[in-house]
């Protein structure tokens, strides 16, 4: 069944409402209680991603964006809603089921400590799919690619000590999407980045976004970033304030 | 798998810390490995000493004997039960005995002394009497007796000269005979080697008019550690009428002695392995506390927890094993060596080990089970600390891990 297209808090009406529904957070909040003093961090978001999205999360700092990140990523529970994975109400698994449904269906990209630092480039991007028990020439075959697409072929096998940072970035990029989950989620990926190696990282996502029609969603403060993306959300104390399209192209 | 190869590399992470914390667990095994292997091996040449020069490992006596030494609580060897102890596989050698006493005399001189009959140099020979016969030779039928070197002493005889010996005989009757020293012999005891000589069995049952008469039949072992279980064994094929005894009641207080020691020693050793495992209970915290962010984008990744643990538990264990193996490598030689050339003592605890009639020296025991103990420690220690990252990981929150 066709999920429909649901008006956001602002207003704005989605575009591409008719492409296939990979996240629908419906009507979501989270309050933290730290020492008695309520902190309402989300409060009744909507948020709705088609398939092949590319979009950026952005707002003050402590507007919320990681809170709501997490909850969407299944890290993180909502106190009220629902959040509807490719269909699946996320909030109602188990934890054991949650981390079997993070490994098949999000891919993540966090802002520091993405790569195991014993393992080579090649050993860290074919990570998840080594944890999805996926065969080795399967794996070999993808990684292949991947690197070819990014760049970095003759880096498979060295350490991530010996790579950039906007190197490791990207290795952590192609593991978040080698195995092809419904969505790559990923929290200010380009914080610890220069911006040409910032810029870097967001033309391989936007390439592989293209190439492989994989869907994002990620959060940033910069603005150079937010200029290039098609779709920025804005959270400002826990509300979607802006929900914009623009077409840059 | 996978795992396994990952947290290969994972301990060689902080290859520095790795390194101590190995020679920490391969110092422990150096000390512990040869400590315990010593001790022991001076219990066994302890029980060896003891068992082979005199008592055997298990005695068979007509009941009451044990109370009182007397030829009348003596009694009639009996072929066919010999046979079926001879039949018991872990039994070595098995003697006959006939031991009373005598006044020996000889021209202005008499001396009380043990008299053994023994019922040949083959099944003597684990008393040791071959080798520390230091004049003459032992003559298995024949009015032929050994003297220990202090009765000889005493007695002012030498090999070829004459004694004569009055006891009393079987029921009261009077025991006299004219014997030639064939052989002078040193004994472990200080006791016997004062005042024992030795006849063969028959000689010593016709002088003391106690025709096929023994009073202890005793058994020498293939391993000390069959001890119980043999005697279990024997004593199904007795009847009431006969007590069987290990050295262990024979000897209380030497069995006593023993573990009271063995306890000391596990006890250095708890603490010492206690040390070793706080040592490396307190590097894995550190590891932990290092790792918590990587372990938190594991968890947040979907590695389940358990897969998480198992390869922490890896980690642990090949670090234990590791540095056991070390340990045993490098011990181990040491424990052979010592073994091979045993410690001598010298001095006073030397002169203390002679009045024994032990040979002093410390050698090391290389059973098995010394190695065995060794690993099973280490291998308990290492999986004891291996629960501080399974917990660690059981109570992980990734969101609230990958926070800096
Ligand atoms: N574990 C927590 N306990 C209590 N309060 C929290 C917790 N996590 C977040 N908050 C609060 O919730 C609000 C939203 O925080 P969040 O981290 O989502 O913001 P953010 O948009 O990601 O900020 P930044 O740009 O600085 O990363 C803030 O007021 C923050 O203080
Ligand atoms: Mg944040």
């Amino acid at each position: 069944m066709e999920k429909r297209a649901k008006q956001s808090d602002t207003g704005i009406e989605k575009l591409n409402s008719k492409d296939a529904t990979v996240i629908d957070a419906h009507n979501i909040s989270k309050t933290y209680n730290p020492g008695g003093i309520p902190i309402r961090a989300i409060k009744n978001i909507h948020l709705h991603l088609s398939k092949g999205e590319f979009v950026a999360l952005v707002g003050p700092s402590g507007s919320g964006k990681t809170t709501l990140l997490n909850m969407i990523g299944g890290l993180d529970q909502p106190d009220s809603g629902s959040i509807l994975i490719n269909n699946t109400d996320i909030t109602r698994l188990s934890q054991a089921k949650l981390v079997k449904f993070r490994l098949h269906h999000i891919g993540f990209v966090f802002q520091s400590y993405n790569l195991i630092p014993v393992l080579t480039a090649q050993e860290n991007a074919e990570f998840i799919m080594l944890l999805q028990k996926i065969k080795k020439f399967k794996r070999n075959e993808r990684i292949d690619m991947l690197f070819q697409a990014v760049g970095l072929s003759d880096k498979k096998n060295v350490r991530p000590s010996q790579l950039s940072g906007g190197q490791q970035q990207r290795v952590a990029v192609l593991r978040a999407l080698a195995s092809k989950p419904q969505f790559v989620l990923a929290d200010e990926p380009t914080a610890n980045l220069d911006s040409e190696a910032a810029f870097n990282l967001l033309d391989i996502m936007l390439k592989l976004n293209k190439e492989e029609g994989m869907t994002y969603i990620f959060s940033t403060h910069d603005q150079r970033v937010i200029d290039r993306v098609k779709r920025v959300i804005k959270l400002v104390d826990g509300e979607v304030v802006s929900d914009k399209i623009t077409d840059i192209l | 798998m996978w795992i396994f190869t990952l947290a290969w590399k994972n301990i060689w992470r902080n290859k520095s810390r790795t390194i101590i914390v190995l020679s920490a667990i391969a110092f422990a095994s150096i000390i512990s490995l040869p400590a315990s292997s010593l001790k022991e091996g001076i219990f066994q040449n302890l029980i060896s000493n003891i068992v082979g020069s005199y008592s055997g490992h298990i005695q068979i006596h007509q009941k009451g004997y044990w109370q009182e030494q007397t030829l009348e609580n003596g009694f009639v060897s009996d072929a066919n039960l010999t046979f079926k102890i001879r039949q018991i596989p872990e039994v070595e050698h098995i003697a006959n005995r006939l031991e009373s006493f005598a006044l020996i005399s000889s021209g202005e001189i008499t001396k009380g002394a043990i008299v053994l009959g023994v019922d040949s140099i083959e099944k003597f020979q684990f008393t040791r009497v071959c080798d520390k016969l230091i004049r003459g030779i032992f003559m298995d039928s024949g009015q032929g007796l050994l003297l220990s070197e202090g009765l000889s002493n005493k007695m002012k005889k030498n090999v070829n000269d004459t004694v004569v010996l009055i006891g009393q005989g079987y029921r009261g009757s009077i025991a006299a005979d004219r014997f030639i020293v064939s052989g002078i012999i040193r004994l472990p005891s200080p006791k016997l080697n004062s005042g024992l000589l030795v006849m063969p069995l028959t000689e010593a049952q016709h002088f003391f008019l106690a025709d096929s008469i023994v009073t202890t039949t005793s058994l020498l072992l293939k391993k000390s550690s069959d001890l119980n279980q043999t005697a279990h064994k024997i004593r199904a094929l007795m009847n009431k009428d006969h007590e069987v005894m290990t050295w262990e009641e024979i000897m209380p207080d030497i069995k006593q002695h023993i573990q009271t020691d063995s306890i000391n020693m596990r006890i250095v050793q708890l603490i010492l392995y206690m040390l070793v495992g706080f040592g490396i209970f307190s590097t894995i915290v550190i590891m932990m506390s290092e790792r918590r962010a990587e372990h938190g984008m594991l968890l947040a990744l979907g590695m389940s927890k358990l897969r998480l643990q198992l390869l922490l538990i890896t980690e642990s264990l090949y670090t234990v094993m590791l540095g056991s193996l070390l340990g045993l490598l490098l011990g181990a030689p040491l424990v052979f060596y010592l073994h091979k050339f045993p410690l001598r003592i010298s001095g006073a605890a030397a002169d203390a080990y002679a009045k024994f009639g032990f040979e002093p020296i410390f050698p090391t025991s290389t059973d098995f089970s010394i190695f065995l103990y060794q690993s099973l420690m280490v291998f308990i220690i290492g999986t004891m600390v291996s629960l501080y990252p399974l917990s660690v990981v059981h109570r992980m929150k990734a969101i609230f891990a990958m926070k800096k």
